[in-house]
């Protein structure tokens, strides 16, 4: 149980890992952008070089992130199966009854899968894979910091984040034990109906919320003497600096899109609508 | 000329407001705890000792008496924001549950916090996480996540979490208890270096009497206030005393004692199995 892993960040070097997290936040959302951008086969050609590229420049095993989209493959197999067969078009290619699939169905299929799977390499490549949980969390009190203005608590929630993250592996470990002591009672966790192995859950989760909340008093005394005083006049010992390098990936991003929407001019093919 | 105590408590009483009635659980405490000074503060169950502890840096406000701390008056009521926070950054505080007291995903940022929290700059906060971490000997960790540390490890960092601050005085309340034994012997090495080499007043409340031998001087708490105050070698001798409270004297003191009333002659004080040891030997040479 020790060994788990919060998100999945995989350490490496790379451009992608040194890349200040603010900009990443703002490059995954663009790269979101630019996967709705493509509209005919060049354009979705380029968008899927264009994550390919991204895996590359992460460093990261193109295994390991063909394992990350194994969860999407039945959404993946729905959107194909919608696509071929209600997609109406010119080029019938094969009718049957009220199976009707034409070429255009094929199409749409094969874009849409094309832009789900951009959309997940994308944003595990600019974020959850190079981006370490809490420099995401920093990233986000630091871009959300103008609201602080609005008197939306930014500083409060990053810091529930941290500490939530701080505490995931703990909780972990304490469920792990509690289990270990009600199976030692003799309690059933694996056989029997849905319902009773729902029920038999119970012992475990009364114990881990008492003692999660006995932890947080005790943290909450600590942070205490730890002058803690929420967000106001407080330093931080990481300052995020965007450096000249930064602003690389953003260009590219960018050009990216230009180039998506150019490609959309060439009438080739079947242009999505 | 007398210098002005660190901590000086005057007629100190505390109650929980849930137990109306119920009887206070410190009442009458007077005590004084000189700059510089190492106390252990010892006492069963219930004595009142972490209530004590939490006291001296207002986590909880005195129900009556007086309590300074560097010449404040922590019983001042129109005391300030910013008074409190001096008063915390001065009196730093460690607790018995190691995972309890650490806030941060890696070592470093943990350490980070309270000057964080202080608003130091950014270079400054650098540049003290890296002195306390080498202090308590734990800079080859300082990226690493603390779940995966030991338990006298993860002690170790959140001393220096409060080294971070500053302080003048740090407050043990039972650091030691959840941890094995080698964790306990690096916990106490980091404590007494820090009384001797920073000057770093020390209030370590403990039901360990071997750790509490190692103190200048014991406080013994029963039912809310001191009945015992002396050196380790003046309190251990009220064997009865201690024993009438709920706590034991250390084996070493207490096998000398039975010793002595064996009729054997044994010269000296004892508070360590090193010095037990010694009187056994010089004993042994002389009757030879």
């Amino acid at each position: 149980m020790k060994s788990i892993a919060l998100g999945q960040y995989y350490p490496a070097q790379s451009i992608l890992h040194r890349t200040d997290p603010r900009m990443k936040i703002i490059l995954t959302v663009l790269y979101i952008v630019c996967s709705f951008l493509s509209k005919n086969i060049l354009s979705f050609g380029l968008l899927l070089l264009s994550s390919l590229l991204l895996v590359a420049a992460g460093r990261i095993p193109l295994k390991i992130v063909l394992r990350g989209l194994r969860p999407v493959l039945i959404v993946l197999a729905f959107t194909a199966i919608l696509n071929i067969f209600w997609t109406k078009g010119d080029h019938l290619l094969f009718g049957w009854q009220f199976v009707q699939i034409y070429a255009e169905g094929l199409y749409a299929a094969v874009f849409m899968m094309i832009r789900i799977t951009t959309l997940i390499i994308g944003t595990s490549m600019l974020l959850t894979y190079t981006t370490t949980p809490i420099a995401l969390t920093d990233a986000l009190e630091d871009l959300l910091s103008p609201l602080k203005k609005l008197h939306v608590p930014v500083h409060e929630f990053a810091m529930m984040m941290t500490i939530a993250l701080r505490f995931i592996p703990l909780l972990v470990e304490e469920t792990d034990k509690i289990m270990t002591a009600q199976k030692a009672r003799g309690v059933d966790f694996s056989t029997g109906s849905l319902m009773d192995r729902a029920k038999a859950l119970i012992p475990v989760l009364i114990p881990l919320f008492v003692s999660a909340f006995n932890r947080a008093g005790d943290l909450a005394t600590a942070m205490e003497c730890r002058c803690y005083h929420g967000g106001e006049g407080r330093t931080r010992m990481h300052v995020l600096k965007l450096r000249g390098a930064d602003f690389i990936p953003f260009i590219l991003v960018v050009a990216l899109g230009g180039a998506l929407v150019a490609l959309n001019l060439a009438g080739i093919g079947y242009t999505m609508k | 000329m007398r210098q002005e105590p660190f901590i000086k408590a005057e007629q100190l009483s505390y109650r929980y407001e849930e137990e109306e009635g119920g009887s206070p659980v410190l009442h009458d405490l007077s005590l004084e705890i000189q700059e510089g000074e190492f106390v252990a503060v010892l006492g069963h169950n219930g004595s009142g000792k972490s209530t004590l502890a939490k006291l001296l840096n207002m986590i909880l406000i005195p129900t009556r008496g007086k309590l300074f701390v560097a010449g404040k008056d922590l019983t001042d009521e129109n005391m300030t924001e910013e008074e409190l926070l001096a008063l915390r950054k001065n009196i730093g505080m460690v607790f018995q549950n190691p995972d309890n007291q650490l806030v941060a995903t890696i070592v470093e940022d943990d350490v980070a916090f309270g000057p964080e929290n202080l608003g130091v700059a950014p270079e400054e906060i650098r540049e003290r996480v890296n002195r306390v971490l080498g202090e308590v000997g734990m800079l080859e960790y300082a990226k690493h996540e603390p779940h995966r540390l030991s338990g006298g490890q993860k002690q170790r960092i959140a001393i220096a979490g409060i080294l971070a601050m500053l302080p003048n005085c740090i407050v043990f309340d039972e650091s030691t208890a959840m941890l094995d034994p080698v964790g306990r012997r690096e916990v106490m090495d980091a404590i007494l270096r820090l009384n001797r080499e920073k000057h770093i007043t020390i209030v370590m409340i403990t039901h360990y009497m071997e750790e509490a031998a190692l103190a200048d001087r014991i406080i013994v708490l029963d039912e809310g206030h001191v009945i015992l105050d002396g050196t380790p070698s003046y309190v251990f001798e009220q064997e009865a005393l201690l024993k009438s409270c709920g706590l034991n004297i250390p084996q070493c003191t207490e096998l000398i004692h039975r010793l002595r009333e064996a009729g054997i002659s044994l010269p000296g004080d004892c508070v360590s199995p090193e010095q037990c040891a010694e009187m056994i030997l010089q004993s042994l040479n002389l009757s030879k």
